[in-house]
C-alpha cells in the first residue's frame, strides 16, 4: 500500500466549513443565536437552523443545507437516461415512485413515445404512484404529530404504511428505492394477485383514515398547537414558488394532476382539497396537515378506480409485455424540455438539455419541491415562539434527500 | 395567450433587439433575451396584466465548457391565471482568467424563488448574480473550491485533510 494513512490530524482542519450568517457583533444586546440541528429529531434529517432569538421570540431563521448533498445533477450528466432512474429514487426517498414517474414521462416526451405507452402500463404507474403518495403522507402526518408531542399517530401510521411498503416490495423487490418505472414501460407486470390484495388493503385502510382524523385532526391539543400558527398568505406562497399541499393549504386549488392532465389522470375522478381555515386562518399549519389528510382519501379514490380498470378492460393477458416499448438505446434529438409532476410534496420538475449526439443528458436539473418550500421558513417563523418553529418546520414536510439532492 | 403575444409585449416595451435568435427547440416554448436586461424583462412579464407570470418554477444554470466559453441561465415561468408556461434563456460569456466577470442581474426581488435558486446556480455552476441579497454558497461548504457543474471541473485533492478522490 502506497499510502496507508488515510487521515492525519492537523489543527488547521478544525476550521468551520459552514459558518453562521450572523456573528454576535451583528446582533442587538437582547438577541442571541440558537443552533438547531444538524442532528435533531425535529429537523427530519440533517438540516441546521441558525435561529436568532429575542428571548422566546424568533427574529430570524437561516437554514444551512447540504449535509446530504450528493450532486445528483453531476451524476446525471455522466449516466445514460435509464441509469439515472435509481438516482432519482434517492432524491425523495419517501416518494420514489412519483419521482420515477415524472422522470420517465419527461424522457418519453423527449423521445416522442409518450402517446404509445400502453394504457395498462400507465394505470399501473398511477396506481403505484398513488400508493406511494399515501405512504409519504403517512410519514409526513405521523412525524408531524410526533413533533407536536403525540406519539400514537406515528405508530399507527407506520403500521399502515408497512402494508404499502410490502405491496410495493412485492412488485419490484425493494421497499423504498424501487427502480420500477422504466422509460417506456415497467420493470415487470404486477405480480399475480396484486390487485386483489390491494383492494383488501383499501378496504382495511378506509376506517383507519377516519380514525386518524378523529385522533389527530380533531384533537384539541393538536388544534391548539397548529391553528393560527405559521400562517402563509397566498400571495407570498405564489411569489416564493411554493407548491403542493403547502400551496393548496394557503387556499389555491392548483394541482398539476388536474392542470396539466398528464398520464391517465384526466380519466380518473378525484377532488383537490384546499385549506379553508376551518380551525383558524387559511394557510396555517392545521390547514396544511388537513390538506394532506384529505389527499389520502383522494388517493384512495384513484387507487380504487385504477384497480377497477386493471381488473376489467385492462386485465392482465399472456401477451402483455410491460417492457415491449423500452428502448434499447435512448438518444433524444437536440432539444430542451421541462417536465413537471405533482409529487406528495409539490411540483417536481426536471429540466433536460439534450445535445442530440450522446446518450447522456448535457444538463439535467431537478427542481425540488421541498427545496423551494423550505426557503420560506424565515418569513413564516418571524415573530413566532421557538416551539412554534418546530411546528412550522414539520408542517412544511421536508425530505432532506430532495432538499440537498 | 400565445407566444407571439408575449413577443409583441416585449418588443413594444423594449424594442426589436431585446429578442435574440434561439438555437434550441424547447418545451415549453423558449425565448432568448439579451442577458444584461433580463431583470427588466422579467419585471415586465411579471407585472404586465396580459401575461402576468406570477410563478417562477425553476432557474437553471448551464455551462458549456472552456472551448465554447459561454454560459446560460434558463428561467421557467408559469402564469397561474392564464395557465401558460414559458422558458426564458440568456447566454453570456463564461468567466475565465482573462475575461471580465459577467454578472447576471438578479431576479430575486421579483420572485422569492430566485433567491435560493440563484445561490444554487452560483454554488454549482459558478454564475455570479449582481444585486443578490445573500450571495453565499448553499449546498456545498463555504470553503469548497470550484463549481462542480462546470464542464472542466477538477476536484481538489484534500478537503480538511480528507482525501476527496478515493
Amino acid at each position: 500500500m502506497a499510502n496507508p494513512i488515510q487521515y492525519q490530524f492537523d489543527e488547521a482542519h478544525l476550521r468551520r466549513s459552514a459558518p453562521n450568517k450572523f456573528s454576535p457583533e451583528d446582533l442587538k444586546v437582547e438577541e442571541m443565536i440558537v443552533n438547531v440541528g444538524p442532528q435533531h429529531p425535529s429537523t427530519h434529517g440533517v438540516l441546521r437552523l441558525e435561529v436568532i432569538t429575542d428571548g422566546e421570540i424568533i427574529v430570524d431563521v437561516v437554514p444551512h443545507l447540504g449535509y446530504l448533498h450528493r450532486c445528483f445533477e453531476k451524476h446525471a450528466e455522466n449516466l445514460p437516461y435509464n441509469q439515472i432512474i435509481p438516482f432519482v429514487d434517492r432524491m425523495d426517498y419517501l416518494a420514489s415512485m412519483n419521482s420515477e414517474h415524472a422522470f420517465a414521462m419527461g424522457v418519453e416526451q423527449m423521445l416522442g413515445i409518450k402517446d404509445q405507452v400502453p394504457p395498462r402500463v400507465e394505470f399501473i404507474r398511477v396506481l403505484v404512484a398513488e400508493l406511494n403518495r399515501l405512504a409519504s403522507h403517512f410519514v409526513a402526518i405521523g412525524t408531524y404529530a410526533m413533533d407536536i408531542g403525540a406519539y400514537t399517530p406515528f405508530l399507527w401510521l407506520m403500521r399502515d404504511r408497512e402494508h404499502i411498503m410490502r405491496l410495493l416490495e412485492w412488485t419490484c423487490g425493494a421497499r423504498m428505492l424501487y427502480n420500477y418505472i422504466w422509460v417506456g414501460g415497467l420493470f415487470y407486470d404486477l405480480p399475480v394477485g396484486f390487485e386483489k390484495r390491494c383492494s383488501e388493503f383499501v378496504r382495511y385502510l378506509k376506517p383507519k383514515l377516519a380514525e386518524l382524523e378523529k385522533l389527530v385532526m380533531e384533537n384539541k391539543i393538536f388544534v391548539e398547537r397548529t391553528a393560527n400558527v405559521g400562517v402563509l398568505p397566498l400571495d407570498l406562497a405564489i411569489n416564493a414558488g411554493i407548491s403542493g399541499p403547502m400551496l393548496r393549504g394557503s387556499g389555491l386549488k392548483l394541482d398539476l394532476r388536474k392542470v396539466d392532465a398528464y398520464s391517465v389522470y384526466p380519466e380518473l375522478e378525484f377532488d383537490v382539497p384546499v385549506g379553508e381555515g376551518l380551525m383558524g386562518t387559511i394557510g396555517d399549519c392545521w390547514d396544511r396537515t388537513h390538506v394532506r389528510v384529505r389527499e389520502c382519501y383522494e388517493s384512495l379514490k384513484i387507487i380504487e378506480q385504477c384497480l377497477d380498470r386493471l381488473q376489467s378492460d385492462l386485465a392482465r393477458t399472456k401477451e402483455f409485455d410491460p417492457r415491449a416499448l423500452v428502448p434499447k438505446k435512448i438518444r433524444p434529438k437536440k432539444q430542451d424540455l421541462y417536465v413537471r409532476a405533482e409529487n406528495p410534496r409539490g411540483e417536481l420538475g426536471f429540466y433536460f438539455r439534450a445535445d442530440g449526439k450522446s446518450d447522456v443528458p448535457f444538463r439535467c436539473k431537478a427542481r425540488s419541491s421541498c427545496f423551494v418550500n423550505l426557503s420560506i421558513i424565515g418569513a413564516m417563523a418571524k415573530g413566532c415562539m421557538i416551539a412554534d418553529l418546530i411546528a412550522i418546520l414539520g408542517s412544511i414536510d421536508i425530505v432532506l434527500g430532495e432538499v440537498d439532492r | 395567450m400565445s407566444l407571439d403575444e408575449i413577443k409583441e409585449i416585449l418588443i413594444n416595451k423594449f424594442g426589436e433587439d431585446i429578442l435574440l435568435e434561439s438555437e434550441v427547440e424547447s418545451t415549453p416554448p423558449m425565448l432568448t433575451v439579451a442577458a444584461s436586461r433580463i431583470a427588466e424583462v422579467c419585471m415586465e412579464l411579471h407585472t404586465n396584466e396580459h401575461c402576468y407570470f406570477d410563478y417562477l418554477a425553476c432557474l437553471t444554470g448551464l455551462d458549456h465548457g472552456p472551448e465554447q466559453a459561454k454560459m446560460e441561465v434558463v428561467y421557467h415561468l408559469y402564469s397561474i391565471p392564464y395557465n401558460f408556461q414559458l422558458a426564458l434563456n440568456i447566454v453570456f460569456p463564461r468567466t475565465a482568467e482573462d475575461t471580465e466577470l459577467f454578472e447576471v442581474p438578479t431576479v430575486s426581488h421579483i420572485w422569492r424563488t430566485a433567491d435560493w435558486h440563484e445561490r444554487e446556480a452560483y454554488d454549482l455552476v459558478g454564475i455570479h448574480f449582481s444585486g443578490h441579497p445573500d450571495p453565499r454558497r448553499i449546498l456545498l461548504p463555504a470553503d469548497w473550491e470550484g463549481h462542480p457543474l462546470q464542464k472542466d471541473y477538477k476536484e481538489q485533492d484534500y478537503y480538511h485533510g480528507i482525501k476527496v478522490i478515493y
